[in-house]
């Protein structure tokens, strides 16, 4: 059973990402925000590897910025980091699509790695005097959220047949 | 860095308020479950609240007898030595969004925003103490940083004698430091530390941490850490302050910096202006 898509399966590419700021800005208590992964560029990569053509850096570009909006960051910062995974995504993306899911995690444990890193560089261009702390443990958790992410969005992506 | 000289503010504006509808309804569950639980809240522990709420309103209303007598007598003495005289502040209740911004920075989202008054750099109090500052406003919400943040730093001074300083914040919610104390400066462990009123974002005079610990007395330094009174990690309501002098900005009140070019002649103005405090009619009104 195909659902139709009137709108070529934007909505549903809109709603995933704005599920994923959800997810994003849950209410944790400190001690687990911390490591919660950066679920909107999980998302982005996903759609990025799938359908290069339809999100790309300039759509990376954009929900980074509601993302700095959302966190209090200066604008450009997220938008500037998902940028420039994003281009990394779909430079390379034929060769990440044919990895295993594994070997897909493992690129995927870097993108989130340099994102944080260079939010963190940014922000110490500001004059931020925040302690360079980078929560790894988000960006492990983040490469394994990378299955669920993938099979649940491939679900999602063959159930609306977006292409 | 255009956002940083605030060149994007307006912009920063249109996207906050787009993004709005999605804070609220992220937070809207932890809401839901606050008010499931006060369904459930047994007939005892409410008759038991309502007692203690009861006993807790009339101490205040009595010392709040004296406190109005007392401002007058206040705003007189200063009169007399022709310094500015700070008027009644003025509060606005706002509720915190239960989002989580950023884990590390101390910045939060309150309900309450440019439509309501809010600007930057307004202080932001609890029912205890001191919370932080507005760092940004959009038409409908205003993010506040506290005052824990590692970017933060408060001009305090120690109630007992007044020593001044600057207590910054540590990253950590039950920590403040203040490293430009000198070795030799009269401070004690239990102290409590009120804002100063220097830097002009603060009003004076509202407690914001108590000393927790004190070493290398002696040094050119001594190294002090407080604890802020306000409890930072567990807000879910905050004051926010409209001070005649500090920002002289209310749209209720006659020309924004009167209080500050006050003289002798603006002294009867400043009487009237004092609205939300009852009993303000006698000059004289010691004896009530």
């Amino acid at each position: 059973m195909r659902a139709n898509n009137p709108h070529g399966g934007g909505i549903i590419i809109l709603m995933s990402i704005l599920v994923a700021m959800g997810l994003n800005l849950l209410p944790l208590p400190s001690s687990v925000a911390v490591n919660n992964p950066d679920w909107v560029l999980l998302c982005l990569v996903y759609w990025a590897l799938a359908l290069p053509e339809r999100v790309g850096v300039v759509s990376a570009w954009c929900v980074g910025l509601i993302m700095d909006v959302l966190t209090a960051h200066l604008m450009g910062q997220h938008a500037m980091a998902y940028a420039l995974v994003i281009y990394l995504c779909i430079r390379i993306h034929r060769r990440m699509r044919l990895y295993p899911p594994v070997q897909q995690a493992v690129s995927v444990f870097f993108y989130l790695g340099g994102s944080q890193v260079f939010l963190f560089w940014t922000g110490r261009l500001q004059g931020s005097q925040e302690k360079p702390a980078i929560a790894w443990f988000a960006i492990v958790l983040g490469a394994i959220m990378w299955f669920p992410v993938l099979f649940g969005l491939r679900r999602l992506r063959r159930h609306f047949s977006i292409t | 860095m255009a956002d940083q000289r605030g060149k994007l503010t307006g912009l920063r504006a249109v996207l906050a308020t787009a993004v709005y509808p999605l804070q609220q309804l992220i937070s809207s569950p932890v809401r839901w479950l606050d008010d499931v639980a006060a369904q459930f809240a047994s007939r005892e522990a409410l008759i038991a609240e309502n007692a203690r709420l009861r006993d807790e309103q009339k101490n205040l209303e009595a010392r709040q007898l004296t406190f109005s007598s007392l401002q007058q007598e206040n705003i007189r003495l200063r009169e007399l030595l022709q310094s500015p005289v700070r008027i009644a502040d003025r509060y606005l209740i706002a509720e915190l969004l239960a989002i989580n911004v950023a884990p590390y920075s101390h910045v939060f989202v309150v309900n309450r925003g440019a439509q309501q008054g809010v600007y930057v750099g307004q202080p932001v109090l609890d029912a205890r103490g001191v919370v932080g500052q507005v760092l940004r406003v959009s038409p409908f919400s205003a993010e506040v940083m506290l005052i824990s943040d590692p970017n933060h730093g408060i001009p305090v001074q120690v109630n007992r004698n007044g020593v001044r300083t600057i207590a910054l914040g540590t990253g950590r919610s039950d920590r403040l430091v203040m490293p430009y104390l000198s070795g030799s400066a009269d401070v004690e462990v239990g102290d409590l530390l009120v804002t100063s009123g220097l830097g002009g974002v603060f009003p004076a005079g509202y407690p914001v941490a108590t000393v927790t610990a004190v070493s290398a007395q002696g040094g050119v330094f001594a190294k002090v850490s407080a604890q802020p009174v306000a409890p930072l990690d567990r807000i879910r309501e905050v004051l926010l302050v409209w001070s005649d002098v500090t920002s002289g900005a209310l749209p209720a009140h006659s020309p924004p910096d009167l209080p500050h070019a006050e003289n002798q002649e603006t002294v009867p103005v400043q009487k009237v202006q004092l609205p939300s405090l009852p009993g303000q009619q006698g000059d004289e009104g010691e004896g009530e």
